[in-house]
């Protein structure tokens, strides 16, 4: 399937109203048509979409928790479980009872605002970050309880993201400091250390490193920054899955000229098209080119820029799980929430 | 210290004034210690992009980040939502420029700093707004 001949477009399925400050973050459920957003007004959103209309509608507001901007939002890998970060310094922890959601956990111990939050495959673990400079690594016990297991110092500044692999318990950190960061346990004793950095020096960014986004197999990722880059970086992840020891990150290729502001959010779907959100109110997507140039190593193309696909600043963008159709939410400054499907134009 | 008087262009090419924004150090408005320059503002093409300039008048003064923040609180008031904002310091005019230009252009540092109480309603002192 050669997407790259055919007539590919971006449709805009629904706009979700409700907001009423900035989107940060949206974030689909793994296992039920549910989407979740959260926001500058302090609060979180869960749409369902009914099995009659198909239409998305807004089933309850996550609210009178957090104090200040709800920054990013992750489900555990069950969909039961949803992880709140927020600028007031903590992270909650939300079951869905069916009816209503619950706050059953109200992780404390960052010093200021906490950025992002991510669950390990087996959701056995989170992880957190700051602007505090550190990632922390929690472990999820039974009964409603979460130990911190590990603080994780080195970046130099202020930490955007957090990310685990999508197959090992290793994770992923990016920070104003324009590095990213790969950690690792090898003795899988939960001692983690920093086990490599990816900075200028190694084709890495040259401003804030916003996101991360894993490919299905876990053996490549894409980066985005304030550079206004996309980078797309590879490991020979066979190599640890047979213990030969840390497979280390290299740099692919770097998509350049696609956004003319701060790109703040990528995803790699399940078929291989990355998506981005930036500061120019525009989503890109990108397909890798059949035409693999064996000196120069793979290449990605744009499939479709979609300008003014929202009237501000784009935070997120996040590809459904869904494997029925390719659906696409986006969350804006604008204080919306979009939700797009990329369809071939006959 | 002082910065420059600036001079907001909007899209029907009149002028507005960014005035009397309150030195928390000095009892009396910057607008009386400045300098109207018409170099402080680049207006991109599609004139919803909008590049301003300030120069603190002290080399090290910790206060640019301040007087950045008190900038992007006035201009959110002064121009429409969707206009894309740049603050920068004038070239020379402080030690850290590089540092300061990318924390005054972090949106996420923006927004947490004016979430912030202490930071806020030093914010809103140095503000003040002449409602003629």
């Amino acid at each position: 399937m050669d997407l790259m001949e055919k007539n590919m477009e971006l449709i805009e399925v629904q706009k979700l109203e409700g907001h009423t400050d900035r989107v940060w973050n949206a974030a689909w459920n793994p296992v039920s048509p549910i989407l979740a957003s959260c926001s500058g007004d302090n609060t979180v959103r869960i749409w369902e979409q009914s099995s009659l209309s198909r239409s998305w509608s807004c089933k309850t507001v996550l609210e009178e928790t957090h104090t200040r901007t709800v920054r990013s939002c992750s489900w555990s890998p069950s969909g039961k479980l949803l992880a709140t970060a927020s600028f007031d310094g903590t992270t909650a922890i939300w079951e869905d009872l069916g009816d209503e959601f619950e706050c059953i956990s109200t992780l404390e111990g960052h010093e200021n605002e906490v950025k992002s939050v991510s669950w390990n495959a087996s959701g056995s673990y989170l992880a957190t970050c700051s602007r505090d400079k550190s990632v922390w690594i929690w472990e999820v016990l039974g009964g409603n309880e979460y130990d911190c297991a590990s603080v994780l110092n080195g970046h130099t500044q202020d930490v955007k993201m957090v990310l685990w692999h999508p197959t090992m318990d290793v994770l992923f950190s990016c920070s104003y400091d324009n590095t990213i960061k790969v950690w690792w346990s090898e003795d899988d004793d939960g001692d983690y250390q920093c086990v490599q950095t990816l900075d200028e020096s190694t084709n890495g960014h040259s401003s804030t490193v916003w996101a991360i986004s894993f490919n299905a197999a876990g053996d490549k990722m894409v980066t985005c920054s304030d550079d206004l880059t996309l980078k797309i970086w590879r490991a020979d992840i066979s190599m640890m899955h047979s213990g030969e020891g840390y497979a280390p990150w290299t740099h692919v290729c770097t998509l350049s000229g696609y956004h003319d502001r701060t790109i703040f959010s990528t995803h790699w779907s399940s078929d291989d098209i990355i998506a981005s959100g930036a500061g120019d109110d525009a989503i890109g997507l990108f397909v890798e080119s059949k035409q693999h140039d064996s000196v120069n190593g793979p290449s990605f193309n744009l499939l479709l820029k979609k300008e003014k696909a929202h009237e501000m600043d784009i935070n997120s963008v996040q590809w459904s799980p869904s494997k029925e159709n390719r659906l696409l939410a986006s969350a804006s400054d604008d204080g919306m929430v979009k939700i797009w499907q990329l369809e071939t134009i006959p | 210290m002082g910065v420059e008087l600036l001079m907001v262009v909007n899209l029907n090419m009149q002028t507005k004034y960014v005035r009397d924004i309150r030195d928390p150090e000095h009892p009396y408005s910057l607008e009386q210690l400045s300098v109207l320059s018409e170099d402080s503002i680049t207006l991109d093409d599609k004139l919803n992009r909008i590049i301003i300039t300030f120069t603190p008048t002290i080399q090290h003064c910790s206060m640019a980040t301040i007087i950045g923040l008190c900038l992007r609180a006035k201009l959110k008031e002064c121009l429409p939502l969707h206009y894309k904002v740049d603050i920068r310091v004038s070239p020379g005019s402080h030690a850290d420029e590089d540092s300061v230009n990318k924390q005054l252009n972090d949106k996420e540092r923006v927004v947490a700093a004016l979430e912030n109480p202490n930071l806020r309603q030093l914010v809103d002192e140095c503000l003040c707004s002449n409602e003629i």
